[in-house]
């Protein structure tokens, strides 16, 4: 049995028939194609999968697809807009901020959400936020620098 | 890949209507809030319920309020925002201190108090917070609504007095004067399960300890609480030779076991410090000594 969901993907709306079990991560990648999205532990704990849910950082291996019926999901795909970087993903390929890419996309959103709340995070701040998620290449120390990068750009534009 | 197996899904769009819903679904069906301890368990089949109840779009139980000398919180509220409200912190810090330590910002994001409280995970940091406060909880089913003390919530690992076809709608706490509290927990890592965690909350009457509640997280303590320790605290002056001794009681009241997380031992002597660490530190509070 499959149930019928709408849901909003980077201000696009989809409508498609997922089973209710359906994690949310796999619906984005395997029935959107938006692979950008990565699945790492399965448990919660590696946070790659990260995206927004109207705005929120979720883990997406956590989220069941029909919860996020008639909701707004955000993921990397949709943080470049008009053929523009976003700041935040500008400051990852000014800082050397990935290695594998494998986190990326999560640390990414992350930062994101952490910016639009707190515009000028202290080093604190920024460790705090993405401890859920980890980096097995960085070391992130090169992470939070992209952070404090896009920080930066923002508050003096 | 971990998927759960199937099951059929049930959007609730009132609180009424979730009560509806379990009343025809019985004792096959689970609620699932934040889902971050049910859809895991899932995932591994531990839990396969045939019907899952979706509350996460009842509004109506995602509230944080202070009136007539009580703090009220709705089930559905998530631990980010328990966190973040500064009555909450203000009142009681010690659901601030819990919170800073359970999971990570982006799990925050999305378990729930209730879910939380009902999962009755013994390691779960919540429930010996609230277990401290003597807080009430408020359970609705199709006969109406009750109350139930938290330290007769839990009945065992993974056990509530939650009925099928019940659902926790709210937490109360009483707030009163000349009280603070503080939480205290020992982890592997950040975000980890506590090793042993305790929780103090207490109210002076100038150097005395009018009044006290000591909880206690993957120890094995009745109910994540320990009376053995309130005894001591209640009517003792405030000073370190009665946490020294509230720490004892705490220590041999528990009934921990070992596991990967530490020996027996171990985590008797955690149980015992961290109740002295919590206690000091609510009692610095109190006196408006500590943040
Ligand atoms: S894949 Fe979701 S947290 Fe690791
Ligand atoms: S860049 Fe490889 S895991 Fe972070």
């Amino acid at each position: 049995m499959t149930t019928r969901i709408t849901v909003t993907v980077n201000g696009e709306e989809h409508t498609a028939e997922v089973e209710p079990r359906t994690l949310l991560v796999h619906f984005l990648r395997d029935q959107l194609g938006l692979t950008g999205t990565h699945w790492g532990c399965d448990t919660s704990n590696c946070g790659v999968c990260t995206v927004t849910l109207d705005g929120t950082p979720v883990k997406s291996c956590t989220v069941l697809a029909v919860m996020a019926h008639n909701h707004s999901v955000g993921t990397v795909e949709g943080l470049e807009r008009d053929g523009k970087l976003d700041p935040v993903q500008q400051g990852f390929v000014e800082c050397h901020g990935l290695q594998c890419g494998f986190c990326t996309p999560g640390m990414m959103l992350t930062a994101r959400w952490l910016l639009d709340n707190n515009p000028d995070p202290s080093e604190t701040e920024i460790r705090e936020a993405i401890s859920g998620q980890s980096c097995r290449c960085t070391g992130y120390e090169n992470i939070v620098r992209s952070v404090q990068w896009a920080a930066r750009q923002e508050v003096t534009r | 890949m971990q998927v759960p197996a199937h099951f059929e899904y049930e959007r609730a769009t009132s609180v009424d209507h979730a009560i509806t819903l379990l009343a025809r679904w019985g004792s096959e069906a689970r609620v699932v809030a934040g889902g971050h301890s049910l859809i895991p368990m899932m995932k591994l089949r531990l839990a396969r319920p045939e019907a899952l109840i979706d509350i996460n779009e009842l509004a109506e139980l995602v509230y944080i309020r202070l009136a007539d000398g009580v703090l009220r919180v709705g089930a559905m509220t998530r631990h980010a925002e328990l966190l973040a409200n500064p009555v909450v912190g203000e009142h009681y810090p010690i659901f601030h201190d819990a919170e800073r330590v359970i999971a990570d910002p982006i799990v925050r994001n999305r378990g729930t108090v209730g879910g939380s409280l009902c999962q009755a995970d013994p390691s779960e940091d919540l429930s010996a917070a609230f277990a401290a406060v003597d807080a009430l909880a408020v359970v609705r089913g199709p006969g109406g609504e009750r109350t139930v003390p938290i330290r007769e919530f839990h009945i065992g690992p993974y056990e509530t007095v939650v009925e099928p076809g019940e659902l926790l709608t709210e937490i109360r706490v009483p707030v009163r004067p000349g009280g603070s509290s503080a939480y205290e927990k020992v982890e592997r890592r950040v975000g980890d399960w506590a090793v042993a965690a305790a929780g103090a909350a207490v109210w002076l009457d100038g150097d005395t300890i009018a009044d006290a509640g000591v909880g206690l997280t993957a120890v094995g303590a009745d109910h994540f609480c320990s009376p053995a320790a309130e005894a001591v605290l209640r009517g003792a002056p405030a000073t370190e030779e009665t946490f020294a001794a509230a720490g004892r009681a705490a220590a041999e009241s528990c009934r921990p076991s070992a596991d990967q997380r530490g020996p027996v031992d171990y985590k008797r002597h955690l149980a015992g410090e961290l109740t002295v660490r919590a206690l000091r530190r609510a009692v610095a509070r109190a006196r408006g000594q500590e943040a």
